[in-house]
């Protein structure tokens, strides 16, 4: 199981990179290999607030749906469109590619309560 | 259906297998307060002529529209069905497998489903059809929920020409959730078409219906034009026979069609069951609620059928589910596909010119009475409304008397309104016996 070591993870199974005060967030390495291929990803729009454990969107697999959970408090500042043609992406490559949505970080502390890579592999085993 | 009676014996023997040795016996668990005590008052068992005979008294006390004349319209109409229709229908092959369970199974029941949204499609001039819904009236209110939920609005409108019947079952269904329903305004049986900018403001869907419930076309083309530069879905009803001739839903930039489809080679029935369509723009798939039946390939390349894109229904998206629907009228739509497979796409048009030319007949010589009045224009297909200057509740009972159906407008508070429908089924005598008790009017 690929777990990168420069990344925030949550319970929920989905990653964050934050990027100076915005971030990235996408599901992680385990998530997609348990839902197998994805077929769809429902995004909020633009502008959506969210916060923490909110449901900012769905993915959907050829036999499930799962929601996406925000990791942490933010507004979306970007949404991964190319995913809306290949969401197979989130298959292939999900720490890059596969990202869903950027926001913008409403509170930094908030990000203290995710799990390091460690606790996270902890989780899955 | 067969009658399966069960003797004595064999009901001993159901029993033994059960494991206990009485009826009574086996329904010892539910309360014995609960249970049936005394007779229920329906009277000692008829033998099978008794029963008969009571079945057809009570049977000739109705007042059907095989023996009279109807002018019936309104969203239920007496079109011709075929014999075909009934006696393919009635195939055990199809009849008893119409909603199947291990849906992939069954593979002659999802073709005849994909032939169908294949035709509605075609019909409607949408990407995506499903497998049906229950009626008219929830195909609209569906439409409406697939409208809030992809525009994330709260409000939706709807033109007042649309069967009141619909707009009372888009009430019931949308009442509990915080969902406002606006009503457009008629002008000479025409929507208002320039009310819609007042409303336009986080507006999900416009429903619009052609022909209306006064059986007057309107014109969809000028209200996806007011829709312009916004969100709002507009969302098209229309009878699928009518359609047959005016131009689509589709084509006229509607994002949504839902539609009545008991006039596509199913019996008026009292009223039911009557058969939901429901067909939508390809963007809007993931949110449609219903069946939807795809066809793929097997590992061997073969052709086969299968229900798809399931992700959207409540049995996997529970909760988030955008309808509660995970069914469909499946035998009525297996009429409607064998109706219009027999009719074919030169038979649908000509049974629906069929019809025109017979209203336009009809209109014409009302025209020529004095007390009858056009109020809404002459734009119609299958049926239209005319007006009167004596009340109209009383002359659809003298109709009733002289075995001619005809009916009011729903809500009609002029008490001066009657709708006519005019199927290919009237033959010109019959409209000459309506014209002529409408000159006593």
């Amino acid at each position: 199981m690929n777990i990168p070591k420069n990344l925030k993870y949550s319970p929920d199974h989905e990653w964050i990179k934050v990027d100076g005060d915005s971030a990235y967030i996408g599901i992680t390495d385990f998530a997609q290999s348990e839902l197998g291929d994805i077929v769809f990803v429902e995004f909020p729009e633009v502008g959506d607030k969210f916060s923490a454990g909110d449901v900012f969107g769905t993915v959907e697999a050829v036999k499930t749906v799962a929601d996406l959970f925000a990791p942490i408090s933010g507004e979306v500042i970007e949404i991964n469109d190319t995913l809306e043609n290949s969401p197979e992406a989130i298959n292939t490559d999900v720490y890059n590619e596969g990202w869903i949505i950027k926001i913008k970080v409403a509170n930094a502390e908030e990000l203290g309560n995710l799990l390091d890579p460690q606790d996270y592999k902890g989780l899955l085993t | 259906m067969h009658y399966i009676p069960c003797t004595d014996a064999q009901e001993k023997e159901l029993l033994s297998k059960i494991g206990v040795s009485t009826f009574e016996e086996l329904i010892e668990i539910i309360p014995s307060n609960l249970r049936v005590k005394d007779e229920i008052g329906i009277g000692m068992p008829l033998s099978e002529f008794e029963s008969e005979r009571v079945a057809k008294s009570l049977i000739s006390k109705n007042i059907t529209a095989s023996e009279n004349l109807c002018f019936l319209g309104g969203g239920a109409y007496d079109h011709f069905v075929p014999k075909a229709v009934d006696a393919i229908a009635a195939r055990s092959e199809f009849y008893t497998a119409y909603t199947p369970y291990q849906a992939e199974v069954s593979q002659g029941t999802l073709q005849y489903l994909y032939e169908f949204q294949t035709m509605i499609c075609e019909l409607s001039g949408m990407d995506v059809a499903n497998a049906s819904l229950y009626d008219g009236a929830s195909a609209v209110a569906e439409a409406c929920s697939l409208a809030l939920s992809s525009t994330r609005y709260s409000k939706i409108a709807i033109s007042k020409t649309v069967n009141p019947k619909y707009c009372e079952v888009v009430e019931t269904y949308l009442q509990n959730r915080d969902v406002e329903i606006i009503f457009i305004d008629a002008e000479d049986g025409k929507t208002d078409f320039s009310q819609i900018e007042n409303h336009i403001e986080g507006l999900a869907g416009l429903v619009v219906q052609s022909p209306n419930y006064y059986g007057v076309l309107e014109n969809w083309t000028s209200a996806k034009e007011k829709l312009e530069n916004s969100k709002t879905l507009l969302i098209a009803v229309s009878d699928p026979v009518s359609l047959s001739i005016i131009k689509s839903p589709g084509d006229c930039g509607a994002d949504i069609y839902a539609g009545e489809g008991q006039s596509l080679g199913n019996y008026m029935s009292y009223g039911g069951p009557f058969l939901g369509l429901l067909a939508v723009k390809s963007q809007l798939v993931r949110r449609m609620p219903g069946r939807i039946i795809g066809k793929t390939v097997d590992k061997e390349g073969k052709e086969g059928f299968v229900l798809t894109l399931q992700t959207r229904e409540q049995h996997i998206r529970r909760e988030n589910a955008t309808s509660n629907i995970c069914t469909n009228q499946g035998l009525i739509a297996l009429r409607a596909t064998i109706y219009m497979s027999i009719m074919g796409k030169s038979g649908l048009p000509a049974l629906a010119k069929m019809c025109f030319e017979k209203v336009q007949y009809t209109a014409e010589k009302l025209s020529d009475l004095k007390n009858i009045s056009f109020p809404f224009g002459m734009d119609f297909i299958k049926e239209f409304t005319i007006k009167i200057n004596n009340s109209a509740k009383e002359l659809k009972l003298n109709a009733l008397k002289k075995s001619i159906f005809i009916n009011t407008i729903h809500g009609d508070k002029t008490d001066s309104l009657i709708q006519i429908c005019v199927t290919e089924k009237r033959t010109l005598e019959e409209i000459d016996i309506l014209i002529d008790f409408l000159k006593t009017v």
